[in-house]
């Protein structure tokens, strides 16, 4: 696999867009977990309409992976070769360089 | 509960099933070739792919587990699927583009891609097995159990047809039905989830004080007399005495005439607070098990001198003494539960010198605001005790979640229906779309059934039908057809990936056999029909085992042997193909023994005192996965030092 040893300046935008992004959703997703294992007790606050810490963080992190996800698939840069023809499609690229 | 089948459910029942695998036979009919039985040639569109997706993964630990774990604890279910969620983003960020540029068929494909070793292939191809058989186990014994109460077949009727059933399915047409069913099964249970949170807001909430009696207040010396209300007492003996002969919980009382054969009215003993009168409210006894085993002391049954449990499930006490909400909105759903009271139900075990145990089920009145909150279910409560142990077990597990999705092996062979990498990638969107949709609808789901009045004490796993069957009987077929369509998806995917395993990694990668196209769908169809005979087989011999509980260990054997491997080759290079073999064996071995060696595994598998458990605390992968990942580099920085080797490989 020629392809991944030299990736495009796409993909490599696109892998570090996915790692950015990966790391805010960590950092959410750890603060939940550890208040969770930490503070329980903290998770019974109301904090919007009515509605406790628990309920708002959880449903929070369901939206949020969405939102995250939808921001990826808009800003992602389209790869100039497509990889589903795998060998030639290597070969191609190379060549064109 | 002994639940009455309705000719009406079964037929829709019937319809539903036949319609989904008909037609999933329909569209599958072509697939002759490897590329067609193992991937569907590439050609399934991204949005038909990222509903698949959905009903690949959302199996019947998603739909009857977490659903039946709310409707008994409350919000301690929708921790999972929080985490189930969140792996997704692992999925979607990091794996999912290089899963489809570097494999073609299976999980090992794409660990092999730069190295061309068979050591690669065998450890993968295991550990593929491995995980993929876990997996497989609870979702058949899902799928006895939903049989049970809509046919009125027994447990192991359910198991068979779903085995014969999806071995039909994968040998016919491989990944392209395969993906069909899914499709099917994702949208229907997405779709159908909806309505049945919108009725059920539409029903609002409503009390309920007359399914079960309370008698009291009575005072302490009330309680000695040998009748109350004019009922006779039955004298407490052996194990109704309570611990020590003291601390008597309940009081039987004799039927009316006196018929001992009749069985008996069972009462826990509440303590009213800031008063020392006591209340008594009415529990439910059931001794023995099968179907020898009586309930309230009487057998099973409706006929005169026989009893049967009664559903479970209610809200004692409405905010401001009302007895009925009306139509509620999606945020009222919760603060009104906040302020309600609910009844929990908890469990004693009385054991006498002889004669079966006794396990008597009794009401817990619990403050509405507890049911929305972490910490309430025996797994969780830990998180509010004082024990370390306890902490990190709950962390291991939110670990296990996050890292296990991208890392199984019937999700990441998905990703090669697909044409490109971009395709993978919006697919896996329309996934995260779907799969969080529903579960924001699951803590609705249980908690609708919490309140629902409907529930089996005996069976959390059925807490969604039961829902459904409370507001509509028709709901409940269609909720059981759909529930038995997400394991037969859930189950396909399993067997494909298998067999992939089998005939692609393990025989042509590991043993070198040569086989045309052809030949090697004829050995991975084979390898199914196997694979599918043993996981009949397991989920006949689990059958007493929680449909979540396997799942878990799934997810940790997973996260633990195919994660750190995956993710190393694609972000260090360094990485060589001795420290892959040896993180996927030492991170699927030790999360295994682990697990083998733990406190839940002793109680519910050997029924050994869980005490005694070796691991120091059930969940493994807050050790495991660290371990896999340090062997890897160890190893590979070991290995490294030899650079002519590798560079060879990876030109061959």
């Amino acid at each position: 696999m020629n392809s991944s040893d030299s990736p495009s300046p796409q993909r490599r935008f696109n892998t570090r867009l996915g790692l950015f992004l990966f790391l805010i959703y960590l950092v959410l997703y750890t603060g939940f977990v550890l208040i969770n294992a930490f503070a329980a007790d903290q998770m019974e606050t109301i904090i919007l309409a009515g509605l406790n810490l628990a309920i708002v963080y959880g449903f929070g992190l369901i939206v949020f992976a969405l939102v995250l996800a939808l921001i990826y698939g808009m800003l992602c840069r389209t790869e100039p070769i497509e990889d589903a023809t795998t060998g030639e499609a290597a070969t191609a690229q190379g060549d064109s360089k | 509960m002994i639940y009455d089948p309705a000719p009406l459910a079964i037929f829709i029942f019937l319809g539903f099933v036949f319609g989904t695998v008909g037609l999933s036979f329909y569209l599958g009919r072509k697939a002759k070739s490897s590329e067609g039985y193992f991937a569907a040639h590439g050609q399934i569109p991204w949005a038909v792919n990222g509903v698949a997706f959905a009903g690949d993964y959302l199996s019947a630990a998603s739909f009857l587990g977490i659903c039946g774990m709310i409707a008994a604890y409350g919000y301690d279910g929708f921790l999972y699927s929080i985490g189930f969620l969140a792996g997704w983003i692992v999925a979607l960020f990091v794996i999912a583009e290089p899963m489809k540029r570097l494999g073609k068929f299976t999980f090992a494909d794409a660990l092999d891609a730069k190295f061309n070793s068979r050591g690669i292939k065998g450890a993968a191809g295991i550990s593929t097995l491995v995980v993929s058989v876990f997996y497989l186990i609870p979702q058949m014994v899902g799928a006895g159990s939903l049989i049970q109460p809509l046919l009125g077949l027994p447990h192991w009727v359910g198991v068979v047809m779903v085995g014969v059933v999806v071995i039909m399915i994968v040998v016919t047409a491989g990944m392209v039905s395969t993906t069909w069913v899914q499709f099917l099964k994702g949208s229907l249970l997405v779709i159908f989830s909806t309505v049945l949170v919108v009725m059920l807001l539409q029903k609002g909430l409503t009390t309920d004080t007359s399914s079960f009696e309370t008698i009291g207040p009575l005072s302490e010396e009330d309680l000695k007399q040998n009748t109350i209300l004019g009922r006779e007492v039955i004298p407490a003996t052996g194990g109704w005495l309570g611990t020590d002969g003291k601390n008597q919980e309940f009081i039987r009382l004799a039927p009316e005439g006196k018929d001992v054969r009749a069985g008996y009215d069972i009462y826990h003993i509440d303590d009213i607070p800031g008063s020392d009168q006591k209340l008594l409210r009415q529990a439910q006894a059931v001794t023995g098990s099968g179907a020898s085993r009586l309930i309230d002391g009487a057998p099973n049954g409706r006929g005169p001198r026989e009893r049967e449990l009664q559903p479970i499930g209610h809200l004692s006490k409405l905010p401001g003494g009302r007895t009925s909400t009306g139509p509620l909105g999606p945020i009222s759903f919760f603060t009104t539960i906040g302020d309600s009271e609910v009844i929990l139900w908890g469990s004693t075990t009385i054991t006498n010198s002889k004669g079966p145990k006794t396990t008597v089920y009794y009401q817990k009145p619990t403050p509405g605001k507890r049911v929305l909150r972490p910490g309430e279910h025996p797994k969780f409560a830990g998180i509010r005790g004082e024990s370390f142990g306890d902490r990190l077990n709950f962390l291991s597990l939110m670990l296990a979640l996050f890292c296990g999705t991208a890392s199984l092996p019937h999700i990441l062979i998905r990703y090669y229906t697909v044409k490109d990498g971009s395709a993978a990638r919006k697919s896996t969107i329309v996934g995260i779309a779907a799969i969080g949709f529903f579960y924001v609808l699951t803590l609705y789901l249980g908690l609708g059934a919490m309140t629902s009045g409907a529930l089996d004490l005996t069976d959390t796993n059925m807490s969604a039908p039961l829902l459904a069957n409370s507001i509509r009987p028709w709901l409940f077929a269609v909720i059981s057809a759909i529930a038995f369509t997400t394991v037969l998806g859930t189950v396909s995917g399993l067997i494909l990936a298998s067999s992939g395993a089998v005939a692609h990694d393990l025989l042509i990668g590991v043993m070198g056999m040569k086989l045309s196209g052809e030949a090697q769908v004829k050995v991975a169809k084979l390898a199914a029909v196997v694979v599918g005979g043993i996981a009949i087989v397991l989920g006949v011999l689990f059958k007493e085992l929680n449909v979540g509980y396997l799942v878990g260990w799934a997810f940790s054997v997973a996260a633990s042997a195919n994660l750190p491997a995956l993710v190393m080759l694609l972000f260090w290079k360094k990485t060589t193909k001795e420290g892959i073999i040896a993180s996927v064996l030492v991170g699927m071995i030790s999360s295994l023994g682990w697990i083998l060696l733990s406190a839940d595994t002793y109680k519910s598998v050997y029924g050994l005192n869980p005490e005694n458990a070796i691991a120091p605390f059930s969940q493994p992968g807050i050790i495991t996965i660290p371990l896999a990942f340090i062997t890897l580099i160890v190893v590979s920085l070991y290995y490294g030092n030899r650079p002519d080797e590798t560079a060879n490989e990876v030109s061959a």
